[in-house]
């Protein structure tokens, strides 16, 4: 029996192939993102190994909020005074300060270099000093001495063109200054690429000075005295460190700075592993669909079997042990076509701006086990029901012609048990969503599953809706399609079950990208709201992208010029206040001149009292810390200080989003506590309002800023609503995925349902249909099936969305019709483009052989 | 065809090895009802051909399939080598076919990815069983496959293809073969040999045999033809001719 299963497998390739697609694809996901994430993780970990191997121990700030890994926090930088103390130490033999920081490369048309948000690192080096510390090797030259030298990492060098002699722009805290490259470096050891990031090296005086660092340093390496072993090199020094320092030895460092990277690394696993799963979900709905179809073509054979003596039970494991095999084979493709795959994501990423370094591919047990793993157990999972229906066939099927596979015992409660399902799933949605005092975890489980639910109810209401529903959306095509497209819509409509579940695996894509681009579309238009609502400048200055923030120089080279009457930054930074950590920022006096909020206490002159203590805060963040007028706030800085804070006005922000952080103080203050205090953005209001003259000139006077980029209201929001589209963009990307597997299982059923009406087809021909006409025939009923999955599809994402904006309190519901309806013609072209080979083989059918076809 | 004397094993069974006591057989309800057995009573002895003949609608084929197990009577009973199988649950019934039935069907029913001897088998190895080899070449030999048996059935005539089925059909030594129309999808050159074939097979193994079938010619090799219509046996013949059969069938007017 089992060679009866193997060998019926192995004579219907064609149909295993079509079963094995949708594994693959999402086996691949899956694989590749492991690949993806643990070669970067490796990456990440080989740099940090270089760079602490010949250090014993190192000396770095420690962030006063943000808990031991600084998360993500720039910790305060060290007094240069503990490097003497620290060299006096019994266990010391060496030990060498350095200062790290950012800064921006600037190439020969005056335009920032950095590509896929990866960092512009800049450290110091000691020319004349021991380089047992130093990460970097030369590629050529030498190591910067003085103040007006600079090395660069070689790859930057060669893909800009810039050579040992050239003078280079390099942005710090200031305008740009210009420095002279004496070396190019690179990482040492097997570090084969840093992403995107960009090397400014200098000595350690002109990186103290340009980066506003005088008599500091951000880090103290440490080699021991022979005979010390680390731990113990690290017990010495720990008395010497301020409450704003810590040791750790240098395997410790390199581990601990390899978690803080692998903690964003972990996001991006799960959050493309979600991907995976949503395609292995989809692939499970194609697999289940393919195998039922099979199995209804089968039914002689399987009769046969019966009459033969086989055992229901029999059937049963030789359907399973079909998907086995098939789900053998596709996650065996699946995990290896992931290496591919990871090279593409990577690509991907590049793309929408996230480079990220590599070293040679890892390809992990754990991506073995768990791809094999995950896509033989949902290609089983998919197999069941088919299987059961499979010991179904009555052994007399085997003597009747054209007999029909018995529907399951709870058909007739089909539409009832979905729409308990239904409303069971949403029950579990609405827990996860509103119910308060839930774990994350248990949140997003009720989510993930209910999320399932509602798909699997809705996929077992489907065969209901589809005689209807099909009858509508198959109208164009009979009028469109004569007889061909009449055709097409009634056999659309003749296996309700199967077509609904042809197009219920097209309906789960199509329900996830709806609901993002509602989401999308709500956080768009209430954004671009509140910044009309706001936004009573002229002129906003923010960085190229608009989000990192930038030097507070900038906004002084505007000041003073003619015409320009505010310059208003708006400083950001971090802290920690009852017991959270929090965003603040900061604001210049005359704030309101350019910022419209509504105040509820204080007032519009609030801004201009905050004085050194003053601060004030949103209506929301008063309300849940229970706060008025008046009301203390102690507010805890990076280096650890905490500000004694009174409230002095509550603002109600617009639904769209607040320009402040969750406490705002003055500027004045803000410079005084915060190292390097940067603008998230300016506002700037001239006499002349927006005028080309005036934004050339405005322009001009930020050309020694290359970084900086001045906008108009409408670019304003443009620039900002471009991160959304992104992101967006990136979605749609990856949840494209599930829709060509989908895409797979319309292909499935029309080749096989071709299959199963060769004669029909026969029939048609011989009384006259043409070639063409069945061609059409096919394409239309692909059509019909994919816009089935848009008009399940939509209206669930819809409601999904509906959903989610009610539970995280979202500004504004706003259906983007014109992406829905984006969204329906590609599902047209979708089945049109799915229609291809089964037409074509449905067309090239001869028709006496048809005729003949037993 | 050559026969083979040597080797040939006894009847599996003495006496009556099938029989049905007032079998009828409704399909539909109410004023659509329609009764395709109206009380069927027979007996098949160990080593007899019978072949069931009537016009199409006389309900044969019905009969054929509750004899089988592949049909449940409305009322009355089928017992098959003692064992009464109209009230037998799934697995039982399905051990009992795998002992004791045998079945050829009138569109072959092979096994497409099989090759010839794999689906001579088939049944055998369902049951986790292995073919005798020296019952397995007799078989191959008389079904005259011997150099067809690697050929898979898109690469075999019709006729070798219907051989493939009753070696199939013979290769567990059953209690009682059912042929439903063996010929019926075959020239009649051919139909002639598949005749032979399953008149040798009860001459020489003793195959007990039950043939339902609507031609003169095939009836004409059975000891005993029962001729049916609107579900009853309206006549019983022994072994005779084709002439005489088609005598009788006109006089039944069909």
């Amino acid at each position: 029996m089992i060679g009866v299963a193997l060998r019926g497998l192995a004579g219907r390739k064609l149909r295993a192939l079509l079963t094995a697609v949708s594994i693959v694809l999402g086996v691949a996901m899956i694989s590749g993102t492991y690949v993806l994430t643990d070669t970067i993780k490796a990456a990440f970990g080989t740099v940090f190994n270089e760079v602490y191997k010949n250090t014993d121990a190192v000396i770095t700030g420690k962030s006063a909020i943000g808990g031991r890994a600084n998360n993500g926090i720039t910790p305060p930088s060290l007094p240069e005074s503990l490097l003497g103390r620290v060299r006096g130490l019994p266990g010391v033999a060496v030990a060498e300060g350095g200062v790290a920081d950012e800064a921006k490369l600037v190439d020969r048309n005056n335009k920032v270099i950095s590509s896929g948000g990866a960092p512009n690192l800049a450290f110091s080096v000691d020319p004349k000093g021991d380089q047992r510390f130093n990460p970097l090797v030369k590629t050529s030259g030498r190591w910067p001495s003085g103040s007006s030298e600079i090395a660069i990492d070689t790859k930057t060098a060669s893909e800009k063109h810039f050579a040992i002699g050239d003078t280079i722009g390099v942005l710090t805290r200031g305008p740009l200054k210009e420095f002279r490259i004496v070396g190019l470096v690179k990482f040492g050891g097997r570090v084969s690429s840093l992403g995107g990031a960009t090397l400014a090296i200098f000595d350690l005086p002109t990186a103290q000075r340009i980066f506003h660092k005088q008599g500091k340093l951000d880090s103290i390496g440490i080699a021991a005295r022979s005979g010390v072993s680390p731990a113990e090199l690290v017990s010495q020094v720990r008395p010497l460190l301020p409450a704003t320092a810590q040791v750790r030895t240098g395997a410790a460092e390199a581990k601990q700075a390899a978690k803080d990277t692998n903690g964003f690394l972990n996001i991006l696993e799960y959050f493309l592993l979600a991907f995976g799963f949503v395609a292995l979900f989809v692939g499970a709905f194609v697999i289940a669909n393919t195998l039922g179809i099979t199995i209804a073509q089968r039914m002689r054979e399987l009769a046969t079997l019966r009459t033969l003596g086989a055992t229901r039970r029999q059937v049963y494991w030789s359907v399973v042990l079909e998907a086995f095999v098939i789900g053998v084979i596709a996650s065996v493709i699946g995990l290896f076509l992931g290496l591919a795959l990871a090279k593409l994501l990577n690509a991907l990423f590049v793309a929408f701006g996230i480079d990220l370094p590599q070293v040679g591919t890892v390809f992990a047990t754990r991506t073995v086990i768990v791809a094999l793993v995950v896509g033989v157990f949902v290609t089983l999972i998919a197999a069941i029901r088919p299987a059961i229906r499979a010991t179904r066939v009555e052994p007399i099927a085997a003597v009747r012609e054209g007999a029909l596979l018995p529907p399951s015992r709870f058909a007739r409660f089909g539409p009832y048990i979905a729409v308990v399902v239904i409303g069971a799933a949403l029950g579990l949605m609405l827990i996860g969503l509103f119910v308060s005092g839930l774990s994350t975890k248990l949140r997003l489980l009720s989510l993930g599953v209910g999320a399932l639910a509602v798909f699997i109810g809705v996929a077992m209401l489907a065969p209901t809706l589809v005689p209807p529903v099909a009858r509508v959306l198959g109208w164009p095509a009979t009028r469109l399609g004569g007889a061909a497209g009449m055709l097409a819509r009634g056999n659309s409509i003749r296996n309700p079950s199967r077509t609904a579940s042809t197009a219920s695996a097209l309906m789960i894509g199509l329900t996830l990208v709806t609901l993002v681009s509602v989401l999308a579309a709500g956080i768009k238009t209430t954004f671009a709201d509140s910044v009309n609502k706001l936004f009573s400048a002229d002129y906003a200055l923010t960085s190229q992208n608009g989000f990192t923030p930038t030097s507070i120089a900038s906004e002084s080279a505007l000041r003073g010029l003619p015409g320009v009457e505010v310059v208003s930054g708006v400083r950001a930074g971090e802290g920690e206040a009852f017991g959270h950590r929090i965003g603040v920022t900061a604001v210049e006096p005359d704030v309101t001149t350019v910022v419209d909020v509504k105040w509820l206490a204080g007032s519009v002159q609030t801004p201009a009292q905050l004085g050194q203590n003053g601060a004030f805060v949103a209506k929301a963040y008063a309300k849940s810390h229970n706060l008025e007028a008046g009301s203390p706030i102690y507010l805890k800085t990076p280096t650890g200080t905490t500000l004694e804070l009174k409230l002095l006005g509550i603002f109600d922000p617009p639904k769209g989003g607040s320009p402040f952080g969750e406490v705002t103080i003055s500027a004045k203050r803000f410079d005084r506590e915060y190292a390097n205090p940067q603008n998230l953005f300016a506002f700037v209001k001239t006499s002349s309002g927006v005028t080309d003259a005036t934004t050339a000139q405005l322009k001009r006077a930020l050309a020694r800023f290359p970084d900086a980029k001045i906008q108009t209201r409408s670019q304003f929001i443009n620039t900002q609503e471009r991160g959304i589209n992104l992101l967006l963009k990136l979605l749609y990307v990856l949840l494209s995925l599930s829709i060509v597997i989908s895409l797979f299982g319309i292909v499935n059923t029309l080749v096989l349902t071709v299959f199963e009406r060769t004669r029909e087809i026969g029939m048609l021909r011989a009384v006259g249909m043409t070639r063409r006409q069945v061609r059409n025939m096919i394409r239309h009923e692909a059509i019909i099936t994919a816009l089935l999955g848009a008009a399940l599809g939509i209206p669930v994402g819809i409601v999904l969305a509906l959903m989610v904006g009610k539970a995280i309190n979202y500004p504004a519901f706003t259906i983007p019709w014109t992406t829905l309806i984006v969204f329906v013609v590609a599902a047209i072209i979708a089945g049109l483009v799915a229609a291809i080979f089964p037409a074509r083989r449905a067309g090239r059918l001869n028709v006496l052989q048809a005729l003949q076809y037993e | 065809m050559a026969v083979i004397e040597e080797g040939a094993p006894a009847p599996a069974q003495q006496g009556v090895v099938v029989q049905a006591n007032d079998v009828t057989r409704r399909y539909g309800e109410g004023e659509t009802a329609v009764d395709a057995l109206r009380g069927i009573s027979l007996d098949v002895d160990a080593g007899q051909l019978v072949a069931v003949m009537g016009p199409s609608g006389s309900g044969k084929s019905t009969l054929m399939h509750i004899l089988a197990g592949l049909d449940k009577p409305t009322s009355g009973n089928v017992t098959i080598a003692g064992e009464e199988i109209t009230t037998l649950p799934d697995a039982k019934l399905t051990r009992l076919r795998r002992r004791h039935i045998g079945f050829v069907f009138q569109f072959f029913n092979l096994l497409p990815m099989l090759t010839a001897e794999e689906n001579i088998v088939l049944p055998l190895s369902i049951a986790s069983e292995k073919a005798e080899p020296r019952w397995l070449e007799e078989l191959l030999h008389d079904t005259g496959l011997t150099d067809r048996r690697k050929h898979r059935p898109s690469e075999l005539s019709g006729g070798q293809q219907q051989r493939v089925a009753i070696a199939r059909a013979l290769v567990s030594r059953p209690t009682i073969l059912f042929a439903d129309e063996p010929t019926g999808n075959l020239d009649s050159k051919t139909g002639g040999e598949i005749l032979d074939l399953l008149r040798h097979s009860v001459t020489t193994y003793g195959q007990t045999t039950v043939m339902v079938t609507h031609e003169a010619r095939a009836a004409a090799i059975a000891d005993r033809i029962l001729f049916l219509a609107d579900g009853l046996i309206v006549q019983e013949l022994r072994s005779t001719t084709a002439a005489h059969v088609l005598e009788v069938m006109s006089s039944l007017g069909s």
